[in-house]
């Protein structure tokens, strides 16, 4: 009887120890890790650096603007302070010169196009939003192949990195978070996925059913291998369903589902006007367009530290104050 | 207001004219001025202060918002784009009033935990906990209609499923969700309703925050021994003792606060928020604010709808009951040996509940969802009830002078008897 009791104790501790490993096993399979890297506008008395904010936009400007709009930014805000201070003749050049006009219609006539059947445009002015190549959502899709290429003004604040390590770490790794004012996912997602993309999904090789990852050296035979974006667990003894890769997509390991439409962007590392600063390699490219994306986001970055840590400050010296007050007041009282 | 008389004595003609029509700075002077409270009073009993300040923040941000805000499906969320980058210092008045929301709540959990802890709901308490039950009430729906107004992918999501809820009353479920809507899904419409009873509601919360602190006023506060004030020895006037202990422990809150406001403005919300609402496009989770994700996983722990909902709501308000359901003739916790421990397992219980609503409702994160919910209601319903017939408190101080000042400084003002043991039935 006192064995059964015991080995009944013993089955459910071990029974609630596997219900507790369980979710650790969940957690770090949700996504892929996605490193974080180093920014200068990260931290305390992060700021925004302006030869990376002007690489960053030349990128964007060379790259991405051929599919992507950048609507909540407008080109007198290049010119403004905290962003890339470009000089507001060059960006009264840039606005003059930008491919994607502003709508002007309906003109005196009431026409919204011209004779020949062209929207009626005008260059765009300081004033005026960085427009991406399409019209609106329809002409994006007729021409992308279903795919809309999404505003990029607040990719680094709509996007951001999941927490991959263990339920028992992930309460101080929150409070650690906060406590460095850790804001950067989008900037650091951003980077992932313009560097992410691999040729060819994983392989994997089928064993009874289940699916077991091979690394692309140990592939021999292309034919003897799955290659899947994503793997999903068999219900109940049923194969694992592997999804391939699908026609027009690409493989990128930081995006969701792995398949992305959009192809690699940085087909060649665009070269950099200022010889002086960084490397013109695709990786710094990335790295650039990432923190220019972090000030579309968030333009206002490097005024609200600069003025965050003065308000601190102002707080410590009046808490310490308050707290001698206080102690003054109450001596009396104890 | 209360029983206590105010001392104060006009100094000038002028205001002995005003005080003879309308006695206002006599009142103001005998609650705020001379107004005694406990000298045993620890930090825990500042956050009365700190939320009355978090919500003179909260209207005065959100009036000046108000006046930038466009509440229509079509312009909000770039409405607030544009306070965010156009209008002067709106990044700074929008980031205080959206961490606000998230301090007040922070504030507001302590300051229910420490009334739980040292038992400020008991006799002669219980209207004023109740009072304060329907402010955090009053406070959820303000957070949540004001979660909506953004109008990113979480708010309307959020507002999808919370509305929800309401189809899951019998009969009519249906045609009151969509009266709610004014539409048969959540549109441009329900947005402009969402605006109008958020503006409306804080103002509800202040009236019943005048409420509380008239009844509190009435009963004086609690104190960490839990003892009656039984003399004078055990009070402090709140100005200046009160008052600059709240002035140091509300700085210390702005600092965090400003945290918050100035480093990590996004830590608290949700990434997904930052693109337009889309009503074609579900996010792969939807997750409310972290303040509400314990109610969440209580909800997603039931199989059923209706019974997830009526569970969910049930779990707020059991919290108006506690005065009733907790059978301890000790107030504070501090002498409750027993139920100590309890105490501390239900505030385990709640974060673990909070942990479990950020994470997908899937294998073993619903069966922990399902034994915390059960802890969380036989914490009320079992332990409050049985512990306190059962357990023997360990011995008070014979008064909240003795507890300060030791037995000497106590003994002067203390009156013995009956009344000062509470512990002996």
């Amino acid at each position: 009887m006192r064995t059964s009791l015991a080995l009944a104790a013993r089955a459910g501790i071990a029974a609630s120890l596997l219900a507790i490993a369980a979710p650790v096993a969940f957690a770090a399979g949700d996504g892929p890790h996605i490193d974080r890297n180093k920014w200068s506008f990260g931290g305390f008395f992060g700021q925004f650096d302006q030869a990376q904010l002007r690489r960053g936009f030349q990128v964007y400007q060379e790259v991405c603007a051929s599919c992507h709009g950048l609507k909540r930014v407008y080109f007198r805000n290049l010119v403004q302070k905290g962003g890339p201070e470009f000089p507001e003749d060059s960006v009264k050049a840039l606005a003059a010169g930008w491919p994607n006009q502003i709508f002007d219609g309906p003109n005196d006539n009431g026409d919204i196009a011209d004779r020949k059947g062209n929207v009626i445009k005008r260059p765009a002015k300081l004033a005026d939003p960085i427009l991406g190549p399409y019209d609106n959502d329809n002409q994006a899709r007729a021409a992308q192949n279903g795919a809309v290429p999404p505003d990029l003004s607040l990719m680094a604040r709509a996007r951001n990195v999941e927490y991959t390590g263990s339920i028992a770490a992930h309460p101080l790794s929150m409070l650690r978070d906060v406590a460095v004012g850790y804001q950067e996912g989008g900037a650091d997602y951003i980077f992932a996925l313009l560097t992410g993309y691999v040729e060819k999904p994983p392989a994997y090789v089928r064993d009874k059913g289940h699916l077991k990852p091979v690394a692309d050296k140990d592939v021999k035979d292309e034919k003897a291998v799955e290659r899947c974006t994503t793997v999903a667990p068999g219900d109940a003894g049923q194969p694992d369903v592997c999804s391939p890769l699908q026609d027009g997509m690409h493989y990128n390991k930081y995006f969701a589902g792995g398949q992305i439409a959009m192809p690699a962007p940085i087909a060649s590392a665009v070269k950099y006007q200022d010889k002086a600063g960084a490397e013109s390699t695709v990786e710094q490219n990335a790295r650039d367009l990432a923190a220019f994306l972090s000030w579309t986001a968030d333009p206002k970055l490097s005024e609200r530290k600069s003025l965050g840590w003065q308000v601190i400050l102002y707080l410590l010296i009046t808490s310490v104050l308050l707290y001698i007050a206080k102690k003054r007041v109450w001596k009396s009282a104890h | 207001m209360s029983g206590h008389d105010s001392s104060y004595a006009p100094t000038s003609r002028l205001a002995k004219w005003f005080d003879e029509r309308l006695p206002i700075m006599r009142m103001m002077h005998g609650q705020f001025i001379d107004f005694p409270t406990p000298r045993n009073l620890n930090y825990m009993w500042t956050f009365g202060g700190i939320l009355t300040f978090c919500l003179v923040v909260q209207i005065v941000t959100g009036i000046v918002l108000a006046m930038h805000y466009v509440p229509s499906a079509k312009e909000a969320f770039d409405s607030v784009e544009s306070i965010r980058r156009d209008v002067n210092f709106g990044w700074l008045i929008r980031n205080i009033h959206a961490v606000g929301a998230s301090m007040f709540f922070f504030a507001v959990y302590l300051h229910i935990f420490r009334g739980l802890y040292y038992g400020s709901y008991k006799a002669p308490r219980e209207v004023l906990w109740i009072l304060g039950v329907f402010i955090y009430l009053a406070m959820m729906a303000t957070a949540f209609l004001g979660y909506t107004l953004p109008w990113g992918q979480m708010s309307f999501w959020g507002a999808t499923v919370i509305t929800n809820f309401f189809t899951a009353i019998p009969v009519v479920g249906t045609a009151i969700t969509q009266w709610l809507w004014g539409g048969y899904a959540v549109s441009g419409v329900t947005l402009n309703r969402f605006f109008s009873l958020h503006y409306l509601l804080p103002f509800v919360i202040a009236g019943l925050v005048g409420l509380h602190i008239w009844a509190l006023h009435v009963t004086g506060q609690n104190n960490p021994t839990g003892l009656d004030v039984k003399s004078k020895a055990d009070t402090l006037p709140m100005t200046p003792y009160a008052v600059m202990k709240d002035g140091f422990a509300l700085a210390v809150f702005a600092i965090l606060f400003a945290w918050f406001v100035f480093f990590a403005p996004d830590y608290l919300g949700h990434a997904d928020n930052y693109n337009e609402a889309n009503p074609l496009v579900t996010p792969p989770h939807i997750v409310p604010e972290w303040y509400f994700l314990p109610f969440y996983a209580i909800l997603r722990a039931v199989p059923s709808k209706l019974g997830g909902v009526l569970l969910m709501f049930a779990a707020v308000a059991i919290l108006a009951f506690v005065s009733w359901l907790d059978t301890s003739r000790v107030r504070s916790t501090k002498y409750r040996p027993t139920y100590r421990w309890f105490f501390w397992l239900f505030v385990v219980t709640c974060l673990a509940l909070g942990y479990l609503g950020s994470k997908p409702a899937e294998g073993t994160y619903v069966l922990w969802a399902r034994i915390f919910t059960a802890y969380y209601f036989a914490h009320f319903l079992i332990v409050m009830p049985f512990v306190g017939l059962f357990e023997t408190p360990s011995k008070l101080p014979r008064s909240i002078a003795e507890s300060v000042l030791g037995p000497a400084g106590g003994a002067a003002g203390s009156m013995a008897g009956a009344a000062a043991a509470p512990e002996k039935r």
